[in-house]
This record gives C-alpha cells, sequence and structure tokens, in this order.
C-alpha cells in the first residue's frame, strides 16, 4: 500500500557482501519525498552500493529496499530503471548517439511520441540550447557540458527520484559551484527526490537536507548538516567535519 | 644471392611455418619423411593419420571417369605423375591431375582414402616413412615387403617398379673432393671434422638419414646446418656448407658439377620409384592398369637424371619433358613438335608456353621485365589460381564469421568459461596448416572441402576473440548508464554494445583474413589449387619466377584485403566513435 507518506526510497537492514567483503552492513536510511539526502564517506564505504540497491542494479543479500513504499524486488527492473533519474561520475553517455538522442533515451525507451520534445525540454533545462548542442557528439563536448547532458537524460523522463553517483566528481572546481547552482535550482523546481553520493563534504552541506556518512559499510551518522556539527554521533564523523573545515 | 633469398622467403610463405617445426618433430619414426622436395613435409608423422577402414568418400571412379592422377611436390614426381597421365591419355583415357599434393602423408592418405588414384611413390619411402619399419639392403626384399603389407594393410598396390632408384647421394664440391681426395662416404667420415653439413630436416632426423650415417661410417660433421631443399644446392656452390645430402636421380648434381660419394659400405637403402594405387582402381580399371605397366622397368637413373635436369635447371615444361620422355621410349609417336596436349594440361606448370618468342624476347631484359612478362604471359592461369584463391578465402572467413560473431555474442552472455571456450579454439592455431590438412583426409578427402575448412578453423580464433573482448570491453560507463536508465539486455546489445564493438569485431575478421590469404597458399599442397600451386610447383622445379607468379599475386592479395578491410573497419565505426 502507498501513501504519500511513505519515504521516496527506503532501505532497511540492507547487507551486501562481495566475497569477504561486506560492503553494506545493516544499512537502513530514508530518502524523504522532495527531499535530498548526500551519502558521504571514502571510497569503498559503501555509497554506491547503497545507491545502487534503489535501482535494482544491485540486489541486497538480506533487508529490504523500497522505492515509493515497494519493495524493489516487487518491480520489473527495466520498468524501475525507466522510472528513476541516474547520472554517474563518467556521465556514461553513449558515445555513438547525438547528444539530442542521448538526452531523449528514456523517453524513447518508453515508447512516448513526443521523446525529442522532451529531451529539447531537458537540454534547454540544463542551459544547452538544443539547436546548437542537440546535434553535436558527446566527444565534442566539455567535461561539465556532459555532466549537463547527463543531468539532463536523467531528468527527461520527469522522474520522481534521481540517484546520483559522484555527478560532479570529475569536473574543476569553477565547473562544479556552476553545477551544483543548477542542480539546486533545478531540484529546487521540479520537486524530485534525490540520493546524491559524494565525498565532498561541501556538496553535501550545499546541495543536501540531510547528510548520511558511511564508513565501512555501515551507516554512522544521518542528519541534517547543523545536526551533525553540533552532535557528531561518532568520532569519525566528527574528524570528517573538522578534516573539511565544516565542524 | 638474391635467388637464395627469393626462394628462402618463398619457403617462408608456403610452408615456413612446417618447416620451422620440423627439426624437434623429425626425430620420429618415419617422421614425413620423404625423397626430394621434402623442404615441405609434415613435422607430423605417418604415425599421426588415423588408420581408419578404406571408406569411400570421395566417390572413385565410375569405369570411364578420369584417373585422378596425383605427384608429390618435388620434380622427378611432377615429370614421373605428368609421364602416367600423358601415356594414359594416349592410351584414350581421360585423367584428372592433382599434383603437389603435400608430402608423403598427404599423397598417401589421399590414396588411401580413394580421393585419387594413383602417384608415383618410393619403395625406401613408403617403408621408413610409411610403415616405419628398420631399413633393408636389399631392393627386392624392400618391393616385396611394401607390396605385400600395402595391400594387406591398406588395399593399396604398387605398380612393377619403374627401373630407377632415386636414392639419398651424399655430394661435395668438385674442388673440395680433389683437394680432400674424396670418392667414398668412408673417406668423407675420414675428414668431416673440418667440413660443414648442410642437410634437409627430415635427412638430420631419418633413421636411414644422418643418425645413420653417423652409426655406418662414423661420420661426425664440424657442423650440421638445416637447410631447406630449395636453397642447399645454393648454399653449397656458395661454400656456404661442404657437404649436402642429395638424390641420386637429381638434376642439379649435374647442374653444379658435383661429385657424388660413393656409399662404399652399402648403407642407404634402396629407393625403388614405382606407381602406387588405390585397391579400388586397380580392381576396375584394368585398362589403365595394362597401359601404366607398359613403363615397368623402362626408366634408368640416366635418363631421370636428365629429365630432372630439363625440369630443374633448363625451366622446360613439364609437359614437354614427359612427351618427350614417351616418344624417347617408344611409348608414344612423336606428333612433330607442337603438342596437343599442352594447353589442356592446365595444372602443370606450363612454364615456356610460347618457348620461341619468350626465348627470343627475353634475350633483352631485366629480370623485373622478365618477370612481368612472364606474368603476362601466364595471365590466364594466374587468375584463375588468384579466383580460386579468392574463393577459397571468402567461402571459409565467411563461415568463420558467421560462426564466431554470435558465439562471441553469447559467451559475453554466459560470462563463466567464455577464456575457456576461446582458448580451446585458440589451440586450433597451433596445429601446423600441414598437419591440420592431413588430419583431415580421412574425413575429407582432397581439394577444396578440406582446404576450406581448415582455413575456416583457423579463422575462428581472431573473430571470435575480437568480438568477445570487443562487445564485454565496450565503453563500460556507457553500458552502466544505459542499463541504469532502463535498456533491456537486449537494447544494450543491439544499440550500445554491438555499434562500439564493430570496429573491434571487424579488426578480428580483419586478422582473419590476412591470415588466410597467406594459409591458403598451402592449400596447394591438398589439391585445392590457388595461388600455392605456382609457389609449390616452381619450389619443387627450382623455378624462382613461377614461385613469384604465386607469392607475389598472394602478397599483393593481402595487403588488398587489410586495405580495404582497414577502410571498413573506418566505416563501421559509428559516429562520435574515433578509430586510429
Amino acid at each position: 500500500m502507498t501513501t504519500r507518506s511513505d519515504p521516496a526510497l527506503r532501505a532497511h537492514e540492507a547487507v551486501k557482501r562481495y566475497g569477504a567483503t561486506i560492503a553494506l552492513d545493516r544499512v537502513s536510511l530514508q530518502v524523504a519525498r522532495g527531499s535530498c539526502v548526500a551519502l558521504v564517506g571514502e571510497s569503498g564505504s559503501g555509497k554506491t552500493t547503497l545507491l545502487r540497491c534503489f535501482n535494482a542494479m544491485v540486489r541486497p543479500d538480506a533487508g529490504s529496499v523500497d522505492v515509493g513504499g515497494r519493495p524493489v524486488e516487487s518491480f520489473d527492473p527495466v520498468v524501475l530503471r525507466r522510472g528513476i533519474g541516474y547520472v554517474q561520475q563518467e556521465g556514461g553517455l553513449l558515445p555513438h548517439w547525438s547528444v539530442l538522442r542521448n538526452v531523449g533515451l528514456v523517453p524513447w525507451l518508453r515508447g512516448e511520441a513526443d521523446a525529442e520534445e522532451r529531451a529539447r525540454g531537458a537540454l534547454d533545462r540544463v542551459g544547452l540550447p538544443p539547436a546548437r548542442f542537440g546535434d553535436r557528439w558527446p566527444r565534442d563536448l566539455s567535461g561539465g557540458q556532459r555532466q549537463r547532458v547527463a543531468i539532463a537524460r536523467a531528468l527527461a523522463g520527469s522522474p520522481e527520484i534521481i540517484l546520483l553517483d559522484e555527478p560532479f566528481g570529475a569536473l574543476d572546481a569553477i565547473t562544479r559551484s556552476e553545477l551544483r547552482r543548477s542542480f539546486r535550482q533545478l531540484r529546487a523546481g521540479m520537486g524530485v527526490t534525490a540520493l546524491l553520493v559524494t565525498h565532498d563534504l561541501h556538496e553535501a552541506v550545499e546541495l543536501a537536507d540531510e547528510i548520511a556518512v558511511m564508513k565501512g559499510g555501515a551507516l554512522m551518522q544521518v542528519g541534517p548538516p547543523q545536526a551533525l556539527r553540533d552532535a557528531p554521533a561518532h568520532e569519525y564523523v566528527e574528524a570528517l567535519l573538522e578534516r573539511a573545515g565544516i565542524g | 644471392m638474391g635467388r637464395v633469398m627469393l626462394l628462402a622467403v618463398a619457403v617462408a610463405a608456403v610452408g615456413g611455418a612446417a618447416a620451422a617445426r620440423a627439426g624437434p618433430t623429425a626425430d620420429l619414426p618415419g617422421s614425413s619423411a620423404d625423397l626430394p622436395g621434402s623442404s615441405a613435409d609434415l613435422p607430423g608423422s605417418s604415425a599421426g593419420l588415423p588408420t581408419s577402414p578404406v571408406r569411400a568418400i570421395q566417390p572413385t571412379q565410375e569405369d570411364g571417369a578420369p584417373v585422378i592422377i596425383a605427384s608429390k611436390p618435388f620434380a622427378e614426381s611432377y615429370v614421373l605423375a605428368e609421364i602416367f597421365a600423358q601415356l594414359l591419355e594416349a592410351r584414350g583415357i581421360a585423367v584428372d591431375r592433382r599434383f603437389g599434393l603435400g608430402a608423403t602423408e598427404i599423397a598417401f592418405g589421399a590414396l588411401r582414402e580413394g580421393a585419387i588414384d594413383i602417384y608415383p611413390e618410393y619403395t625406401g619411402t613408403a617403408l621408413a616413412a610409411i610403415l616405419g619399419e628398420e631399413m633393408q639392403a636389399d631392393a627386392e626384399a624392400v618391393y616385396r615387403r611394401v607390396a605385400g603389407t600395402f595391400r594387406e594393410r591398406w588395399d593399396a598396390r604398387w605398380l612393377a617398379p619403374l627401373g630407377f632408384e632415386n636414392t639419398y647421394a651424399i655430394a661435395v664440391r668438385r674442388e673440395t673432393a680433389e683437394e680432400l681426395g674424396l670418392a667414398t662416404l668412408s673417406d668423407l667420415a675420414r675428414e668431416a671434422g673440418g667440413l660443414r653439413a648442410g642437410f634437409t630436416p627430415d635427412f638430420i632426423g631419418r633413421s636411414d638419414g644422418l643418425p645413420g650415417l653417423r652409426a655406418a661410417y662414423g661420420f661426425q660433421a664440424a657442423e650440421v646446418l638445416p637447410l631447406l631443399q630449395a636453397v642447399k644446392y645454393e648454399a653449397l656452390v656458395e661454400s656456404g656448407v661442404d657437404v649436402i645430402d642429395g638424390y641420386s636421380t637429381d638434376g642439379l648434381i649435374a647442374r653444379y658439377d658435383l661429385v657424388v660419394l660413393e656409399d662404399d659400405r652399402g648403407f642407404f637403402p634402396p629407393y625403388e620409384a614405382a606407381g602406387l594405387v588405390n585397391g579400388h582402381f586397380w580392381r576396375r580399371r584394368p585398362d589403365a592398369i595394362a597401359a601404366l605397366s607398359e613403363l615397368s622397368g623402362l626408366l634408368d637413373e640416366e635418363r631421370v637424371r636428365g629429365w630432372n635436369r630439363r625440369a630443374e635447371s633448363d625451366g622446360d615444361p613439364v609437359t614437354d619433358i614427359a612427351r618427350d620422355a614417351l616418344v624417347e621410349l617408344g611409348l608414344m609417336v612423336s606428333d612433330g613438335g607442337e603438342t596437343v596436349e599442352s594447353d589442356r594440361a592446365e595444372s602443370v606448370p606450363a612454364r615456356g608456353a610460347e618457348r620461341g618468342s619468350a626465348a627470343a624476347a627475353e634475350s633483352a631484359r631485366s629480370p623485373a621485365v622478365g618477370f612481368a612478362w612472364y606474368m603476362w604471359q601466364n595471365r590466364t592461369d594466374i587468375l584463375g589460381h588468384a579466383r580460386r584463391h579468392i574463393l577459397l578465402v571468402i567461402v571459409s572467413l565467411g563461415a568463420a564469421a558467421l560462426l564466431a560473431i554470435p558465439v562471441g555474442l553469447m559467451l559475453v552472455r554466459v560470462a563463466g568459461g567464455a577464456e575457456g571456450v576461446i582458448r580451446g579454439i585458440g589451440l586450433v592455431q597451433t596445429i601446423p596448416s600441414l598437419a591440420l590438412l592431413a588430419f583431415m583426409i580421412p574425413a575429407l578427402g582432397i581439394g577444396v572441402v578440406p582446404a576450406v575448412v581448415a582455413l575456416f578453423l583457423y579463422s575462428l580464433f581472431p573473430i571470435l576473440r575480437n568480438t568477445y573482448t570487443g562487445v564485454r570491453d565496450a565503453n563500460p560507463a556507457a553500458v552502466d548508464a544505459a542499463r541504469a536508465l532502463g535498456m533491456t539486455p537486449a537494447q544494450l546489445l543491439r544499440h550500445v554494445r554491438l555499434p562500439l564493438a564493430a570496429p573491434v569485431i571487424m579488426a578480428g575478421l580483419r586478422t582473419a583474413a590476412v591470415i588466410n590469404v597467406g594459409t591458403a597458399t598451402i592449400a596447394a599442397f591438398i589439391g585445392a589449387g590457388g595461388l600455392g600451386d605456382p609457389i609449390v610447383a616452381g619450389l619443387a622445379l627450382s623455378d624462382t619466377r613461377m614461385i613469384l607468379s604465386g607469392a607475389v599475386p598472394a602478397a599483393a592479395l593481402a595487403l588488398l584485403v587489410d586495405g580495404a578491410l582497414g577502410l571498413a573497419e573506418k566505416r563501421v565505426a559509428p559516429g562520435g566513435v574515433a578509430v586510429e
């Protein structure tokens, strides 16, 4: 039974092992509708694994993962994924497809007649006029432009949820802050729920309503940035905030 | 020097792989051994051929069907086979020539399976190389032994001996012989410590070759170099070596004025030449057997040496030599020089066609122009060889692509075990091409079919490997994102993986095609024709131009295929993806 009060994303005691390595150690997390949660932690802390549980790219060994109040495994994974935006660090644009075709991927997969229209709209929203950029190859774009295209692609299907895996990780500082600003505006305008993986606490503080700190596959603390600052639940959280100059 | 190099290159082109591997395998009993021309011999031993019962794989001749005559790839074998052929034709019996078959294993394998009816063989070779038995000194005993055993074991019949022997002969330069006072092998053994020997690889390995010679005479040379048949004489004449193994009927011994040392201890076993025929043919065609039997006992070593010299040194067409021989032997009436047979005998090296005009035109010509003229004169044959070559390549490559690409795609899906499958297929690549051809004779006979199957097998690996790795490794980030945004596995394959892998798959196809064009020259050894035909015949007849008339177009074809598929590689690269 799905109701408006269910969290958009919910993991309960999720466990994932890769051989002897524990990637997720009984992780429980909720992302309220319309909010943005940032997963922070070192590489290998389980952030990406947790993120990919929500679009069925990773299947947990134990525990439950729900999307919109429904268990992930009750969805056809292909249908589920077409309903959730996804951006990865490398952008993951199809190199042999034009920018416009890349952006229109999800509407096209869903067989929507207005796929191209929606792609143009999405490109416009990320600040790339389709008339100028639509016909280009991904390789002809700058790194920042490529990530904008990737975000436009994730939003073109008008998803309620978007998963971002280090979306600005490979960019220079100026491009990064520009993109963050754009993203904040976009999200505010569309009211989309976002789960963001980042190793950059500043980014987390700027973009997220809540920050979830992970270490060694376990969730250390979740809360608004201010709460983490005021009452770090763990030495690691405190050290992390201090190192970032936020503490 | 230049000629030696060219020959060496051509040898490498045809039988390089086989020759290079001949060393270690050559000590197997009866390994691939053969009389002259064994440069292209097979590394595997005759023991490698499955001894399946005789099966009628290729339909043997109905009465009146052409008699399929084969030869092994050396001059004397060509001459004898052509003599068989013209004799039968003179008696009104149609023939089909399949000359230059790979070596003992392939020729005998083809005979046993009924793919050919007759070829000239030597009793000593049969005893040592096919039966793998101890050599005997008595020629008659050897003949009786092989005739009886072949009949009983394989239903193969030995016709009566032709009258001459072609046994090993150890030769030195005349000045070496005079300087050191060498007349016999005992003399040679005495002086061997100061001499460099150049022997064919199979002679080095066979028990009736160098090991036996060492045992019988205590022969220990300062150094023994393995040399191919085609370069041995040049090496001796140019003093690269001092002693070589030759053959008693070798035309080149006379040409280079070499001294053959007397086998004073009677070590070398008898190698009587005779027609070896398939038993089925023997029963069905008494007419042909009777005609061939007219040759019994008529030949002698001096005559054969003269014919071999004409073939190897003078560059006379084998058709002419055979016709003259039959006239000389009184088995055919001279028809006044111009022969009706010469233009019909397509598979026979037709050197010096239009000799009169050619000889006149040739006098004031540089080698390059001479070669161009030769190519022009033989253009019909060469084009025919090239067409056959291209056919072999296209059919085998096409079939390999049709199998290897889908299998490569499937392997990406199953993931586990894929590497094992690909490595398994890769093992085919390690089978020497001549050995692979020989293995196929029991099932597929000789000719185009086994050649295509062998080339097909060689083509699988590069295509499979590139398809698998190309698809598996296609832009992982793009594949991951497309999957995470809801592409089905089939959509991923069709819209992402395959287009991105296309240039890699094409590169595999290109590798396979180039290998295939080169390997297809070997097809000549099993009678499949192609540009290997003039290479094999030219090697046998020491005719550089003939070798080049096959090797140059084959190399050009390889370059052409490489260039064309290189372009195709760029064409199949999807837009937005650069190909180096």
